[in-house]
């Protein structure tokens, strides 16, 4: 099960120089663990995300690279040297803030500038004149310098904040829920920006998100945290088709799950047994006993929704549809398996007739595509 | 309630509108208004007595808000950093230190400095035995002290709403940007709460200009202005008295309405950087 749990981590861009290394930091609230044992590297130009719900220790993670936190035990390196103790004022990274945290009683183009004033000698103000403009253009905020900071829309004052870490070359850039603020349009527009970006700066960029749309989208490689520690970290492929158990099945993507206990189990293979002894095969993934209490993971576009019985199929009402444009949504019932949601590709639907709430059809899934996942 | 309101006002400002409008009064008596002139603010700014009254007000005012505004500054980034049960109680302190009532500070304040210079003027004539020996006793000092002390509360409690009120994540920004803790302190944890401070200034210039109760406990043989105007009163209410009364209020009330508008124009920047 090991290599399943780094699964796709060994992808090409795994394998670059480390520029920032967790050995395991921990850090400790009172009796709150926020980090535990935190242990990973960040290759040099990769995009990381960290991803969980509130609380599971993201935040903290990225606060220890910041400097803002100092772990309880374990250490940080940045770049080969060890930085447990160094304060964020003497560390090579930038941050880009929640709510950007820009300086209000300063122009845009100060604020930009601001990283760069902090070196001593003074920079030449020519030089940083001229940083300060690629970095707008960088942007696409050429000429918005002397503007104040509340003069800026949301979406501006983010590129402002997005500016003014990049203007400094960091070793790596720290994203902190960057894009929480905006609008959905928005938000996608700027997802593209900081892909293109990245790519442009080749600069690592650590993203702390709760949001999996995010960090599906746009990372390489993906660490989904559950108290404080991480759970799974992979691609975003390797994480939506290979969970290692329910908690990572149910937080990237959506999926259907259905309870039961390991009653067969081969190399791969399993299958699970319902409380009112319905059995489904599956693909086995994560660290699972024999008769150990296990869900069958389906995703919503794996399950055929058809007007007629096939063998195998399962009899269910249809309940609700929601019509997403290049998808339908239907949510349908099942006698004992419960409310399960079917996504049916637009093409599909036109072939093969759509639901009305109410009306009767029949569920079918090929079981290489079920997984069956350990409990929690 | 309409009416209710109005009474409010009126026996709020009547007496306040009379000494205005009576310190114009061309003639001597208080009581009965003779025509339009302003010769009692010549007078009263001509009299030696008023003139220095007015100058040691002023110097007091304006050294103990500067000790005031410092000190405070320094009390409230301290108290920002506290934690938990120390803070709530510092900051209940600092409350309760406004609300006692002044004769209980100038009071305290004279037994305090009185047993202070107790043991410190023997000390001091041990030192030089010669008889030369200077002589601690109430007067500027006293004066400055007491006031800038209880100023100090004024400012601490100002500036601790509007630190309260500032984004923390802006100081992490500037840590973030290689700037070290002195350096954000005065590129911007300084200017964002410049404005308190200043506000906080005025305030304390304004009650030590007005204050009678502690100057009156601590002055010593100093004459501050509102000492001056209680000593003269007591030979009867004059025009020129009134005229006093007027520019003491009117140079209160444009200090107190600039620490307003200080104040209100502040947070409205951060608001709007919020948003």
């Amino acid at each position: 099960m090991q290599s399943q749990f780094d699964s796709g981590a060994k992808d090409q861009k795994a394998n670059r120089p480390l520029v920032a290394e967790f050995r395991a930091a921990t850090k400790r609230y009172g009796t709150v663990l926020a980090a535990d044992a935190l242990s990973f590297g960040i290759g040099k130009g990769e995009f990381l995300s960290f991803l969980g719900p509130s609380g599971c220790g993201k935040t903290t993670a990225l606060r220890m690279l910041a400097g803002f936190e100092t772990p309880t035990s374990g250490e940080v390196y940045l770049d080969g040297e060890r930085v447990t103790d160094v304060p964020a004022y003497r560390r090579p990274v930038n941050m880009v803030f929640q709510h950007y945290a820009l300086f209000p009683h300063m122009t845009v183009a100060q604020n930009i500038s601001y990283g760069l004033m902090q070196h001593r000698p003074r920079p030449d103000r020519a030089d940083v004149a001229r940083k300060v403009d690629r970095a707008l253009d960088m942007v696409r905020l050429s000429g918005f310098g002397p503007r104040r900071i509340w003069e800026m829309s949301g979406g501006q004052q983010q590129r402002v904040a997005l500016a003014r870490a990049i203007v400094n070359e960091p070793k790596v850039l720290l994203l902190d829920e960057p894009l929480a603020a905006l609008d959905r349009k928005l938000r996608r527009e700027m997802q593209i920006e900081l892909q293109t970006l990245q790519r442009q700066l080749g600069i690592t960029f650590v993203l702390v998100t709760h949001d999996q749309e995010e960090a599906l989208s746009m990372s390489d490689r993906i660490c989904i945290m559950r108290g404080g520690r991480i759970v799974q970290s992979g691609s975003p492929n390797a994480l939506y088709d290979q969970p290692i158990s329910r908690y990572v099945a149910d937080f990237v993507g959506k999926s259907n799950f259905i309870d039961g206990r390991l009653t067969a189990l081969s190399a791969t293979e399993g299958q699970i047994e319902t409380p009112v002894g319905q059995r489904f095969a599956g693909r086995v993934s994560g660290a699972l006993p024999l008769g150990s209490k296990a869900v069958l993971s389906i995703r919503p576009e794996q399950i055929d929704l058809a007007k007629s019985a096939r063998t195998g199929a399962e009899a269910v009402t249809v309940i609700n549809r929601i019509f997403l444009g290049e998808h339908t949504e239907y949510l349908v019932r099942h006698a004992s398996l419960g409310d399960l949601l079917v996504l049916v590709a637009r093409q599909a639907e036109a072939s093969a007739g759509s639901f009305a709430p109410g009306d009767a059809g029949f569920i079918s899934w090929a079981p290489e595509t079920g997984l069956i996942l350990p409990q929690d | 309630m309409r009416l209710y309101a109005f009474a409010v006002y009126l026996f709020l400002y009547l007496p306040i509108a009379v000494i205005a409008i009576f310190s114009f009064n061309a003639g001597r008596h208080a009581s009965q208004f003779t025509g339009f002139s302003v010769q009692w603010y010549g007078k009263a700014l001509s009299n030696p007595f008023v003139t220095e009254a007015l100058w040691t007000s002023f110097i007091v005012a304006l050294t103990s808000a500067l000790i005031a505004s410092v000190f405070g500054t320094m009390a409230a980034l301290a108290l920002q950093g506290m934690k938990g049960r120390v803070r709530v109680v510092a900051d209940a302190l600092i409350y309760v230190a406004v609300m006692v009532p002044g004769i209980v500070i100038g009071i305290a304040t004279l037994i305090a400095l009185v047993t202070l210079f107790g043991w410190i003027n023997p000390l001091l004539a041990l030192l030089a035995p010669e008889g030369q020996a200077p002589q601690l006793s109430m007067g500027y000092g006293s004066l400055i002290a007491a006031h800038a002390l209880f100023s100090m509360s004024l400012v601490i409690i100002i500036l601790r709403a509007r630190l309260a009120g500032m984004d923390r994540s802006l100081m992490e920004a500037s840590a973030d940007l290689y700037a070290s803790p002195f350096a954000t302190f005065r590129q911007v944890t300084l200017p964002l709460i410049f404005p308190g401070i200043l506000a906080g200034f005025l305030l304390s210039f304004t009650f030590s200009f007005d204050d009678f109760i502690i100057a009156f406990f601590v002055a010593g043989s100093e004459t501050t202005l509102p000492i001056y105007v209680f000593s003269s009163i007591r030979r009867g209410v004059t025009p020129e008295i009134n005229a006093i009364g007027t520019m003491v209020l009117v140079v209160s009330l444009l200090l107190l309405v600039a620490a307003q508008v200080i104040l209100r124009r502040g947070p409205k920047k951060e608001g709007a950087d919020a948003a």
